[in-house]
């Protein structure tokens, strides 16, 4: 009953100066949603991380061309610099504990079933490896074999939402598909896999590379040093030894583009390495917004802890009054204690409404995914209260020891 | 009347500042005060009226010399020990009413209860009995009234039910009269003639001959010394009657 009775007097204290407590709390209030907005942001971050491990495969070796090898002139002129599809069979062929090999390819065309057109819809050109090393299984019908892909045959497989987009309740299989300027026959579909990191797997046609490369992206030089390929993915054999793979994967390509290990003209990279690189670039997020909630948790504390001071002269004769009839040094000391935790409380509850207000407005306009942690709110409170407690004590300890008489006199 | 008084002070000594420079506010001061006493201190300004009664009040505390309030030695207390005493055995009432501001004339009421840590007395309880005394003192019609709603004499009434809440065994008032016109001021002096009447210690400071003649006893402070201490109406020198009690 009396903690209620404490409570209430410093609650009736804040409330008489409305405006002057929000300008207080401001600073807590930045603090603590900082902590929450920081706390989901890494969150997400982990959680679409460990989406994209178990989305991608294990296992994968990624081959990227690397054009920013030291020095231009001589390299450039060699026509080095680049990866060619036709590496990544060099790859499946040579070398050992490779279980299979992808090239992709993507592209952008008109799709058209009957009168049902999808204006951007997204094709995915690949090789007969794709299922295995993405994890993908098909529902009905079958992928394009190795055969198809060397034929350029004009063969698609279609993502689950959009066979339904499509072809509703017509069985795909069998059908023809406009895709760009090409008639393509659907011999398959695949199960739903649903986003994989950003990437909608569920809605895209994936074609045989060759034809993708032959008709949709076309380019002069491909005539003289073969199709440039983005990226190869090679997805290694479980028992196989993955840096024994890479070793190999090196020299390889080194020999076929004629250039030395130092300064090679692609770069390898395990899932490993970019899921440390996307943490790499988090924590240095997260260290930043770390400093800024601790930054203005402290300088909302020097601000409760200014106004507190103010309002202890202010409020002497109230002070004195309260001495005259009986409040001990302890009463006084506890209201004003209370006061400044009830301002970094309350700070801190309109902190964790704007943190998860600000949270929410992260994951829609950044390109951030968030997820609003229970615990990181009670971390917010914590330190909200600490550092009213930390900051609040030395005004209120001031007041408690003011002197009852001169407290009186003062006006 | 009983065998122990209710102020007993013996050399009682105030000095203000350090070094060299030493103001004495109160010079030995030797009383006896006993119950059911209504007692006027007068003096010229600086003759160290407020300093006693804040020394009395258990407010400040005494350079050298004793002080019994109802028996108890209260002049080696600590602060919490004198916050205590403040509570339950002395009722203050000031020049300047000292009321809190935004606060109604019930919680103002009722202050000095929040501050009662062993007691039992929940709130409604609380309340009931700060509408009791704001009842006796004739304003049960502005309970829920602020301070600036008040006219002066009302506020003093306040603040007067304000010091007979813990029903204390001391009343100290230091100029109640002095902010008010004459009549608020015969009103708040019928008041306190009726508190004595119903067996309350008190002791006022005043400056008003008119208003001192409501008290039994009459005690002249000079430079800081107590120069009479006389019964009303009478006039005695101030070592006759030291010792107090007798004065009744
Ligand atoms: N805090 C203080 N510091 C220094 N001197 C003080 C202090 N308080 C009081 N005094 C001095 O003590 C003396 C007595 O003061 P006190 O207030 O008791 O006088 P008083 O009799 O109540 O006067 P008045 O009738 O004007 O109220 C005065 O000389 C005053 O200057
Ligand atoms: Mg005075």
């Amino acid at each position: 009953m009396r903690t209620k009775k404490v409570i209430r007097i410093a609650w009736q204290g804040l409330v008489r100066n409305k405006f002057r407590s929000l300008l207080t709390m401001l600073g807590v209030i930045i603090g603590v949603s900082a902590v929450i907005i920081m706390i989901s942001v890494s969150a997400g971050t982990e959680a679409t991380i460990s989406d994209q491990i178990s989305g991608l495969g294990t296992n994968l070796v990624f081959v990227y061309p690397n054009f920013s090898r030291g020095g231009f002139g001589k390299d450039v002129q060699n026509n080095s610099g680049g990866l060619v599809y036709d590496d990544a069979f060099a790859i499946s062929d040579q070398i050992n504990g490779v279980k299979g090999v992808v090239v992709e390819q993507n592209s952008s065309q008109m799709v058209k079933v009957g009168n049902i057109t999808i204006d951007d819809g997204s094709i995915l050109g690949t090789t007969a490896d794709f299922p295995t090393v993405r994890d993908m299984d098909i529902a009905s019908g079958r992928y394009f074999n190795q055969n198809e892909v060397d034929r350029k045959q004009k063969v698609a497989v279609l993502g689950s939402s959009l066979a339904e987009e499509l072809f509703g309740e017509i069985p795909p299989v069998g059908q023809v598909v406009t895709v760009g300027s090409i008639k393509a026959t659907v011999i398959g579909v695949f199960e739903e896999k649903g986003l994989v990191g950003e990437v909608d797997f569920d809605s895209r046609i994936y074609m045989p590379i060759t034809v993708v490369l032959q008709k949709f992206t076309p380019s002069r030089l491909s005539k003289i040093m073969g199709d440039r390929v983005k990226m190869i993915y090679v997805s290694v054999d479980e028992n196989a030894q993955m840096d024994d793979v890479i070793g190999q994967i090196e020299l390889l390509l080194a020999k076929r583009h004629d250039v030395s290990l130092d300064s090679p003209d692609f770069m390898i990279q395990t899932q490993q390495d970019i899921i440390q690189t996307k943490e790499a670039t988090t924590k240095a997020f997260r260290n930043l917004l770390a400093w800024v909630a601790a930054v203005s948790l402290i300088v909302g504390g020097i601000g409760i802890m200014n106004i507190m001071m103010v309002s202890v002269t202010e409020r002497t004769r109230e002070i004195g009054i309260r001495q005259a009839v009986g409040a001990n040094p302890n009463d006084i000391r506890l209201q004003f204690l209370t006061e400044a935790l009830l301002l970094s409380l309350v700070g801190g509850f309109i902190g964790v409404l704007v943190g998860i207000g600000g949270a929410w407005v992260f994951g829609i306009l950044g390109d951030m995914r968030t997820v609003i942690v229970p615990s990181s709110i009670l971390l917010a409170f914590g330190s909200a209260a600490a550092v009213g407690i930390f900051f609040g004590y030395y005004p209120a300890n001031k007041a408690a020891q003011l002197d009852p008489i001169e407290a009186l006199r003062h006006e | 009347m009983t065998s122990v008084p209710i102020i007993q002070t013996d050399k009682v000594i105030k000095e203000y500042g350090m070094g060299n420079v030493r103001v004495s506010a109160l010079n030995g001061v030797t009383l006896t005060i006993g119950e059911n006493e209504f007692v006027a201190i007068m003096g010229p300004s600086g003759s160290g009226k407020s300093t006693l009664l804040n020394i009395l009040g258990c407010l400040d505390r005494p350079t050298s010399g004793e002080y019994y309030l109802a028996g108890e030695d209260v002049s080696n207390m600590n602060k919490v020990q004198l916050a205590i005493v403040r509570n339950r055995k002395i009722g203050f009432v000031f020049q300047s009413y000292n009321l809190l501001t935004r606060t109604t004339a019930v919680d103002n009421v009722l202050l000095p209860l929040i501050y009662q840590h062993d007691d039992t007395m929940n709130e409604e309880e609380q309340y009931q009995r700060a509408l009791k005394a704001l009842d006796s003192v004739g304003l049960s019609d502005r309970v829920m009234h602020q301070p600036h709603e008040l006219s002066g004499g009302q506020k003093q009434r306040v603040a007067i039910a304000r010091a007979l809440i813990n029903n204390p065994v001391l009343i100290l008032a230091d100029e109640p009269t002095g902010n008010l016109d004459s009549k608020s001021g015969q009103e708040i002096m019928a008041l306190l003639s009726e508190l004595h009447k119903q067996g309350r210690t008190i002791v006022m400071v005043t400056h008003d001959d008119a208003i001192a003649t409501f008290a039994q006893r009459i005690i002249r402070l000079f430079d800081g010394k107590i120069a009479i201490d006389q019964l009303n109406g009478q006039h005695q020198p101030a070592g006759a009657i030291q010792g107090g009690e007798d004065a009744n």
